[in-house]
């Protein structure tokens, strides 16, 4: 393994934060595979039913007025709009980055969105149209959305994607690698992937649709903290199951959890089939209810989507208006 | 085996997007016959049921419209086919929620079911009736076709239970509009009836949408709904009208007055829009 050992690891398993870490703000080091193996064997699985049932009861909560006011600029704040399509053209991309800029052009009280996020070849002409603003570029890198290739190409995407400007590089994990049991390939990537990436915030997206199962996610999770990741992301958006409430719900206690035991704070982005302003309400109380509040900012919270910027816009107008608005009022992407 | 079964209840529900919920609210408000006695439990819409009425109607419309109108035609008239297998169920809705005779009512059914036949007819007439070519000072052909406003409200007649229900919603819908209605406060379920016809009648899901509960609440979010294109409140009072009126000129909407909506050329009229195309005239 490539990283150098600093600190002890110690594993406690009886209670439920199966991982105690040392609280020194620092990643911990992790030597050989056989420790990483047995950390994440170490973590307890997840209650499915629990999960689920939570994840059910927490969406059931209702924002009004103001609080929900409030809540809708909040999540146009943490949006990474995103197009991520074979035709995406460099004219397609700028109207993108005005929209990011300015999401409604009658509002301007209406804050930019977090990111844009496109494919490498893009990202020259996002950072060109962006300029000195706010908004971050992010690329998607690492062979994506299958993330099947050799680590040299892997690495060479990353360094154009880089080169080019990108503020934020979303990697996607070798799920083949991490399902087949070979936990050491997908964590040395990432490991890989954050070095070359310095200072440049990294999301991992962990693609949980493909994962199958909480537990996974729970290991991919924290596999993906411990070899640095500064965001773990629920999906590519292309594959059929994307991001889900509970998926979410476990997402947010590991990155809670990983906090508590190092001290050090990692962002979750929620990706893939996130349309309406009521899921993305949904996901912000459950963000509030189990990372905490703390983490309701776009650096602690994300939204990957496209269509759900103008259903969040409309709902904004609705509650400025008191009358239902036309979809057509705002831009299509 | 015992002759006796429990009774099968019935709440009548919405009809959105060709499914048939609850309200989103899950209230619902008891309707009495005319003459005072329990008739049925109906589902009570909020403005959440408005909202998604609506984005079914938008997203079925453009689809509506591109079939042919011979088609649209066909599928209306299957409407009157499903209808006239239950007219019985029907008469006797309307009789218990008008307080008609039963022959008033097997009469009243019928004239209605006999009016769809009438709008599945114009369904491919209206091009020929209210289109034409114009003459121009040109090489040019010069049209005018009549085209669908789009998405129609409908505030229907609080006394007349079904004629004039169907009047209402048949009239825009032969013209290719898509239709959210407000049925009858206190007299709705023969629409509902007539909404579940359509389920087996291949009119498209969310072509009609049709809403129960109170007119006073809804009303003014259908107006006011700016993915709306035209409301007709021909079922209306004036001085309701008027405030409704109001509320759907906050965005150009088509308004169909009290007291011009029978059953004539004039509703058929009422939800179109003429668009002019200009061709070039060949070798």
């Amino acid at each position: 393994m490539s990283r150098v050992s600093t600190a002890p690891l110690r594993l406690v398993t009886r209670d439920d934060r199966a991982v105690q870490l040392p609280s020194n703000s620092s990643l911990p080091s992790i030597e050989s595979e056989a420790q990483l193996r047995g950390l994440l064997g170490a973590l307890s699985g997840v209650d499915a039913v629990g999960a689920e049932a939570r994840a059910a009861k927490l969406a059931t909560r209702s924002l009004k007025k103001s609080t929900k006011l409030a809540a809708l600029d909040l999540a146009i704040s943490m949006v990474d709009l995103t197009t991520l399509e074979g035709a995406d053209t460099p004219g397609r991309v700028t109207s993108l980055c005005a929209k990011a800029l300015h999401p409604d052009a009658n509002a301007p009280e209406v804050p930019s969105v977090a990111a844009v996020c496109v494919y490498p070849d893009l990202v020259a002409h996002a950072r060109t149209v962006l300029g000195a603003s706010t908004v971050k570029v992010a690329a998607v890198a690492t062979a994506f959305p299958s993330g099947r290739a050799s680590m040299a190409v892997k690495v060479l995407d990353v360094k154009e994607a880089l080169d080019a400007g990108a503020d934020e590089i979303d990697m996607v994990i070798d799920r083949g690698a991490f399902l087949a049991g070979r936990y050491g390939q997908v964590f040395d990537e990432v490991v890989a992937i954050k070095e070359l990436c310095g200072a440049t915030h990294l999301k991992v997206i962990l693609e949980v649709g493909e994962l199958k199962t909480y537990d996974n996610v729970r290991r991919a999770s924290w596999l993906a903290m411990l070899a640095g990741a500064d965001f773990i992301k629920t999906s590519t958006g292309k594959v059929g199951v994307s991001a889900t409430l509970p998926t979410a719900l476990v997402m947010l206690e590991s990155v809670r959890d990983f906090a508590e035991a190092t001290g050090l704070r990692v962002g979750v982005k929620v990706a893939g089939g996130i349309r309406s302003a009521k899921d993305a309400l949904r996901y912000l109380v459950v963000v509030n209810e189990t990372a905490g509040s703390s983490w309701l900012t776009p650096d602690g919270f994300r939204f990957g989507a496209s269509s759900l910027l103008n259903d969040l816009l409309m709902q904004r107008l609705k509650q400025h208006r008191g009358a239902y608005v036309r979809p057509d009022e705002f831009s299509g992407d | 085996m015992s002759t006796e079964r429990l009774e099968v209840r019935k709440t009548f529900k919405l009809l959105i997007n060709g499914a048939f919920p609850r309200s989103e609210s899950g209230r619902t408000y008891e309707v009495t016959a005319a003459s005072g006695t329990f008739l049925a439990n109906v589902a009570q819409a909020s403005r959440k049921d408005v909202r998604d009425a609506v984005v079914a109607a938008r997203a079925a419309q453009a689809s509506w419209w591109s079939q042919s109108a011979y088609h649209r035609g066909q599928v209306i008239y299957r409407l009157a086919e499903m209808a006239e297998s239950r007219r019985d169920e029907l008469a006797e809705h309307v009789a218990l929620s008008e307080g008609l005779r039963a022959r008033a009512s097997q009469l009243s059914v019928a004239r209605a079911i006999d009016r769809v036949v009438w709008y599945a007819g114009w369904s491919d007439k209206i091009a020929q009736v209210f289109g034409g070519a114009n003459p121009v000072a040109g090489p040019y052909f010069n049209f005018s076709l009549p085209v669908p406003s789009g998405v129609v409200g409908v505030i229907a007649d609080q006394d007349s239970s079904l004629e004039a229900f169907v009047d209402a919603v048949c009239a825009p819908i032969a013209a290719g509009n898509a239709v959210v209605v407000l049925a009858s406060e206190q007299r709705p379920t023969p629409a509902v009836l007539l909404g579940e016809m359509t389920a087996t009648s291949d009119v498209p899901s969310g072509v009609l949408n049709i809403l129960t509960g109170r007119t006073g609440e809804l009303a003014p979010t259908l107006c006011a709904h700016e993915d709306v294109d035209g409301v007709d409140l021909s079922g209306v009072n004036e001085a309701f009208a008027d405030e409704l009126a109001l509320l759907a000129a906050g965005s150009i909407k088509r308004v169909l007055r009290p007291g011009r909506g029978d059953a004539s050329l004039a509703r058929l009229r009422a939800f179109l829009e003429t668009s002019t195309v200009w061709h070039t005239i060949g070798q």
